[in-house]
């Protein structure tokens, strides 16, 4: 027994001074830590987006984006790149859970999320306060980048500000559709409600009529009360509604079969730009109008990721964000591989170099545009276009 | 006298305090409603029409937790997966290629008859399936047991679905004969919205007819009484309860069907969402209650139908129709309070509880 103990503590020893000489240890300068990756080790990214529930296409889509970004850097200083794919369940709670399980792992040392704006909010939070940094390739909530509500330093996006996606919708509903008055629809989520309120606002500063302004509830799949009340306060001659696939299928149908709202122009956002979301609008949906990101990309580059996209996954792009997952991804590592620091096999990583680098990203030749960051994270080139919904398929209408 | 006040605690005031304010809420919100009068009245009836329907595929729903609760006195979870899985395979594999080839419009008595087979047929196998692998090995188990693996069943089903048929959501075809409205009683109906309500109520007097007068109604009956007694007496337990898993499950694909005539979407996470309301239709109805669910389904529906215009709206609430499940859980939170045991339900004896 006192043998066997001997020979235990021995070796425990041994592997105590081996430890020891493993190598200097790093002296880390940044404000917020680093990431350090010994020889052999791979950098690690981690991704938090909706890939699962009613909209993982939107995640997934983006996901692969992500996955075709790493695959194109292939290594780092001779480290191999790893991706941890989280889900952000596209709820607060979902967008908490994966940021508190990211921040709990040291080794990684970027992220690329979330999907879903409503998920964002307190997934930024989390992810700031722990020094970490994320890019989300989805999230167009203006909140999440106003200082006053939403914005956490350790945040960025290469998705559009609706800010801006909001106000073309406006102008293109009162100066090409020619209607005067509307209602706008929203889930409570941040994105929607977001989207919703700078349309209204924007509408009724250019000279529209808000005639109802109201919420479903998420998840839900009667709408009817909710459209006999905007019917009964107009009915509006156009109704915006920038929901989710789900919902906003519902929404699309039952608007035919309220009184009042018959001969109603529908539109809705990028949230339902998706062949699940034609499937979910059906008939009821033909005609009626998207705003969203303006997909008409082009160049090398872009002929190369959908090459890639379509041999890895078989299929075309699911939904809208791949590109912007893609560009975020490629800012991360661009900005990893700027600011990191070499020491012998091993690589050291500052976090707060890393944010810095990310924030400073000016005139970043993307497959979405030339990127430029904000003091507050807004990195997109932003063009908005409409489409309408003809035969089937998305055909761009202005501008 | 004295006594009396002596029996009152902190709680039943509180309790008494809570019951006013939302009784008190609902009246102020209901009256300031009427006075504005912010509807005409064509749009209450639409919406009142709406909630019926709604509260009607609740009600079948319901029937699922009631029965097995029961008999089991367990609350099976995965039954909103149940009424997930038969609609969607039915769609995938029925509604929508027939929807493309026109077969549904030129036979549509035909085809929906053959969906609503198959749609069955999905959820009864999936339900005895669960029963079998999953619930019957815990049937002595501490009761947290199965509703735990209850919640599992339902992650699995969800999943294995998901994996199946893919994560997006798939459009069920418009038939052109339940495209539009009929006129009943002098009042416009969606065609899909009077049929749901009609075979809602055949089933349900069907169901009935089932277990209050039949043989296998009755050996039911027995075995939610007792089961070591109904053993005794030489009823199948095992067999009983398979039966009220699979009638359960067939309520569940019948909803799917109307599920999907209504709303004409169809997804693999939509039996969640119904599936608890449902469950909640069961409680406020009083759970193990047959009529119970049936009224709980109704009152659930019309009241998130109708709720949030009439009792919100008055109270100045802006967006009220987002509001629709604080309606739902707020009511069954007052009948819990003022009646534990459900509208209709029996007061259960501690030693079945």
């Amino acid at each position: 027994m006192s043998k066997k103990l001997y020979i235990f503590s021995i070796l425990i020893a041994l592997s105590l001074i081996l430890a020891a000489c493993g190598g200097a240890e790093y002296d880390c300068e940044d404000a917020l830590g680093c990431v350090s990756y010994a020889e052999g080790e791979p950098v690690r990214l981690a991704s938090a987006l909706v890939i699962s529930g009613a909209n993982a296409d939107l995640g997934l889509d983006s996901q692969y984006g992500v996955e075709i970004a790493i695959a194109f850097q292939e290594t780092l200083f001779g480290h191999e790149i790893e991706l941890q794919a989280e889900d952000d369940g596209c709820s607060a709670e979902g967008g908490q859970a994966a940021g508190q399980k990211i921040v709990s792992d040291p080794t990684i040392v970027g992220i690329v999320g979330t999907s879903c704006s409503g998920a964002g909010v307190p997934m930024s939070k989390v992810v700031s306060d722990a020094g970490y940094a994320m890019v989300s390739p989805s999230n167009t909530a203006p909140s999440l980048t106003d200082p006053a509500v939403a914005w956490n330093p350790g945040y960025l996006r290469t998705a559009h500000n609706d800010e801006v996606q909001g106000k073309a919708m406006a102008e293109f509903a009162l100066e090409v559709l020619g209607v005067t008055t509307a209602a706008a629809i929203h889930d409570g989520d941040p994105y929607t409600e977001g989207l919703a309120r700078v349309f209204a606002d924007s509408f009724e500063e250019m000279g529209g009529t808000i005639v109802e302004f109201t919420a479903v509830n998420k998840g839900d799949t009667d709408m009817r009360p909710a459209l006999a009340a905007v019917a009964a306060a107009g009915p509006p001659e156009f109704i915006y509604y920038p929901v989710f696939t789900a919902e906003g299928g519902f929404l699309t149908k039952q608007a035919k079969e309220v009184s009042g709202l018959e001969d109603t122009i529908l539109a809705a956002a990028d949230g339902m730009i998706s062949e699940s979301a034609i499937e979910a609008v059906g008939e009821a949906g033909e005609g009626m109008y998207f705003s969203g990101p303006d997909l008409g990309f082009s160049g090398d580059l872009y002929d190369k990721f959908i090459a890639k996209y379509v041999e890895d996954y078989g299929s075309e792009p699911i939904s809208v964000f791949h590109a912007h997952a893609f560009d975020a991804t490629r800012m991360l590592l661009g900005c990893i591989e700027q600011v990191a620091v070499e020491d012998g096999d091993s690589i050291h990583i500052g976090r707060q170099a890393l944010r810095t680098c990310l924030y400073a990203t000016a005139d970043f030749e993307g497959i979405t545009g030339t990127l430029t960051c904000t003091e507050h994270g807004d990195c997109a080139d932003p063009q908005i276009s409409v489409s309408q919904l003809t035969d089937g398929e998305y055909v761009p209408v202005w501008p | 006298m004295q006594r009396r006040l002596k029996d009152i605690n902190f709680l039943d005031v509180v309790l008494w305090i809570l019951r006013a304010v939302i009784i008190g809420a609902v009246i102020w919100g209901s009256i300031a409603t009427i006075i504005e009068n912010p509807y005409p009245i064509n749009t209450w009836v639409e919406t009142i029409i709406a909630g019926v329907a709604q509260g009607s595929l609740y009600a079948l729903i319901a029937i699922g937790y009631t029965l097995v609760y029961g008999v089991l006195f367990m609350i099976n979870f995965a039954h909103g997966e149940f009424f997930m899985a038969g609609i969607l395979t039915a769609t995938i594999f029925l509604a929508q290629p027939w929807g493309k080839s026109g077969f549904l419009n030129q036979h549509p008595l035909i085809g929906l008859a053959i969906i609503t087979i198959l749609s069955i047929t999905i959820s009864v196998g999936i339900a005895l399936l669960t029963e079998r692998v999953a619930y019957r090995p815990l049937r002595k188990a501490p009761r947290l047991v199965p509703l735990i693996t209850a919640i599992g069943a339902s992650f699995f089903w969800q999943y294995f679905f998901r994996g199946l048929f893919g994560s997006d959501v798939k459009g069920f075809p418009q038939l052109e004969i339940l495209t539009g409205k009929i006129s009943v009683f002098g009042i416009l109906v969606l065609k899909t919205h009077a049929v749901v309500i009609v075979s809602a109520v055949l089933m349900l007097i069907g169901l009935y007819i089932f277990v209050m007068k039949t043989k296998v109604g009755k050996s039911i009956r027995a075995v939610a009484e007792d089961k070591d007694v109904a053993a005794l007496m030489g009823i199948d337990v095992d067999r009983a309860i398979t039966i009220t898993f699979a009638t359960g499950a067939a309520m569940a694909g019948i909803a799917g069907v109307l599920y999907a005539l209504v709303f004409r979407q169809v997804h693999f996470f939509m039996g969640f969402i119904p599936g608890i309301k449902a469950f909640t239709a069961a409680v406020l109805g009083g759970i193990g209650s047959i009529p119970g669910a049936a009224l709980g389904g109704l009152l659930l529906g019309m009241f998130e139908s109708v709720g949030p215009g009439l009792f919100l709206e008055g109270l100045g609430i802006p967006a009220p129709h987002q509001l629709k499940d604080v309606i739902a859980f707020t009511l069954l939170v007052l009948i819990l309070i003022l009646r534990p045991q459900g509208i209709l339900g029996e007061r259960i004896s501690k030693e079945k509880a």
